[in-house]
């Protein structure tokens, strides 16, 4: 499938919005869907829906399948050695919580340190905060450097014997920093210490092979790799699913039942407790499909191309100021405008069909570092293209004609 | 919808030059409002005298043209009220922001009324409509003085 031409495999390009084209520039929040995966979900609900996992009719049967396979199809795209190592949840922020409260339970002591880093999404921050107040576990964060990168270094002098995991972004979602996740892997596991990846923004705009990262548990949010949302993925080592707790009890994730005792199912069953989001797993495939389709080479290279143009033309732009300047800098454009607020920003591109992100992008302590208490944020997807980023700067500097700079 | 509503040059003026910016000094009533979807966040203080009268009224914070601007305005217009005159401008103000075309207190003179009514153009822009009322929902709490953290989530 040719990049250059993809808008026209997402049918919301079609639309006008607010009389105008979409320039959509929000796609790390979340991305917008092909029409493979919006009539997967259709056809499923109209000719082959039933509930997996449980009946033996035929229909359930066969979505179990398919349920199924998109287990594997996420095995392979990602590199996982075991297909028991994918588990859906509703969201990354659901996996998450998921490591965090399970392996609170089974391996944390107080006065454990978990190390987490200034650029962590607040879905890799609060979930372990809960273990401050229950588990008496204490959290440190590695620093960001003037460019808004975490070098190994800022990790490893916050190592001590009492690290116990090390809960990283894969991507900061603000500064566009990629992290060496398989270095500090290396250097973790030489100390013992669990890894564990948010890896919300891995996913849609880099190569995901967990065996090659190494790390042991690797959060997936579908919705942004244009997938349907209320799904995301947990990967996790096999010896760490099995021998962890269960996070939720119900439904499917049983063996045996009794009024004095309890067993629990196999992986990956043991977390996938309930009706899960079936009509969305099974979308998810085209997902995976699509993006194969493309070719996550060809994506990370036409990214890389609009990100260098992106810069360069807002650099030229008097007032804006970039946030981070990372080596490595993956799918996002976060910045501030001189006199104009990020919320003005927002306001003023949309109304020209530009839209993107204003506010702290769920990164609170990030913004508190850079002592600014918003940012805009443009971030891409594949659809995007050069003439969107000119869209984006007309936009800022209509801003800057509204307020007179 | 259009942006020369919502950014008036009024709005723009006090959003860039706020008044009564800063920490009023013996101020007796404060408290804090706090937007988690933005990040915008604002303290409001005052004095109130024995007759009941605002004496004094500041604010510190940061956020966009709309807020500051809102927040502007209010100290201004509050400033020498009594604290019952105060809460019907700012029921008056919070009810033209939701629903009515106008304001209809008899305490305001017409040219603040025009100021006031310049906020209006938030109405077309539902998200924005929070950056216009945190600083009043904040002043209200101040005044009633329970110390309750506003924000606009709850």
């Amino acid at each position: 499938m040719n990049i250059n031409n993809i808008k026209k495999e997402f049918p919301i390009f079609e639309e006008k919005i607010q009389n105008n084209d979409l320039v959509y520039l929000d796609s790390a929040n979340s991305s917008q869907k092909p029409k493979v995966v919006l009539d997967r979900i259709n056809d499923f609900y109209s000719k082959q829906f039933s509930n997996v996992g449980r009946s033996i009719h035929y229909l359930a049967v066969a979505a179990t399948n398919l349920y199924e396979n998109t287990r594997t199809s996420v095995q392979k795209y990602i590199n996982a050695k075991d297909k028991n190592e994918i588990v859906f949840t509703k969201g990354a922020t659901e996996a998450l919580n998921l490591v965090a409260n399970t392996l609170g339970q089974a391996i944390l002591e107080p006065n454990d340190e978990i190390l987490i880093t200034e650029l962590e999404h607040h879905s890799n921050y609060v979930p372990w905060h809960f273990l401050r107040k229950s588990k008496n576990i204490k959290i440190k964060f590695a620093e960001i450097n003037e460019d808004g990168d975490i070098p190994i270094e800022n990790i490893e002098k916050e190592i001590t014997d009492k690290t116990k995991v090390i809960a990283i972004t894969h991507l900061s979602n603000v500064t566009g920093a990629v992290l060496p996740i398989k270095e500090i892997t290396q250097l973790a596991h030489s100390k013992g210490i669990v890894v564990v990846v948010d890896g919300c923004q891995g996913g849609p705009h880099l190569k995901l092979d967990m065996q090659d990262l190494g790390c042991d548990f690797y959060a997936i949010s579908c919705h942004k790799m244009y997938g349907p949302t209320g799904l995301g993925v947990l990967y996790g080592k096999k010896k760490w699913l099995e021998q962890l707790p269960p996070y939720q009890g119900g439904g499917g994730m049983i063996n045996d039942v009794k009024k004095d005792r309890i067993s629990y199912g196999e992986l990956p069953n043991k977390y996938e407790a309930g009706t899960m989001a079936t009509a969305q797993v099974i979308a998810f495939d085209q997902s995976i499909k699509f993006l194969e389709s493309i070719g996550i080479d060809n994506i990370i290279k036409h990214e890389k191309e609009l990100i260098e143009y992106g810069q360069e033309i807002l650099k030229k732009n008097n007032s804006v100021k970039l946030i981070g300047n990372p080596k490595e800098r993956g799918g996002v454009l976060s910045f501030t405008v001189e006199g104009v607020h990020p919320h003005d920003i927002a306001t003023i591109l949309d109304e020209t069909g530009v839209a993107i992100r204003a506010g702290h992008h769920c990164c609170q302590i990030l913004h508190d570092k850079l002592g600014i208490p918003a940012s805009a944020r443009a971030s891409l997807g594949v659809y995007n293209t050069k003439d969107d980023l000119d869209k984006l700067n007309e936009g800022i500097n209509n801003c800057k004609k509204i307020f007179d700079l | 919808m259009n942006l020369k509503e919502l950014y008036q040059e009024i709005i723009l003026e006090h959003g860039k030059n706020p008044r009564n910016l800063g920490k009023t000094e013996n101020f007796n009533k404060e408290a804090k409002g706090n937007n988690p979807l933005c990040g915008d966040n604002v303290h409001v203080y005052l004095k109130l005298n024995d007759q009941r009268k605002v004496e004094d009224i500041s604010f510190e914070g940061s956020g966009c043209a709309i807020s500051m601007a809102s927040a502007s305005i209010m100290t201004d217009l509050i400033k020498g009220k009594s604290d019952n005159e105060a809460k019907e401008i700012i029921e008056d103000f919070l009810g033209m922001i939701k629903e009515n075309p106008e304001l209809k207190n008899n305490i305001l003179k017409e040219d603040d009324k025009t100021k006031l009514m310049c906020l209006s153009g938030v109405k077309q822009y539902p998200m924005r409509v929070k950056c216009a009322t945190l600083s009043w929902h904040t002043l209200v709490s101040a005044m009633e003085n329970d110390g309750k953290e506003i924000t606009t989530e709850s």
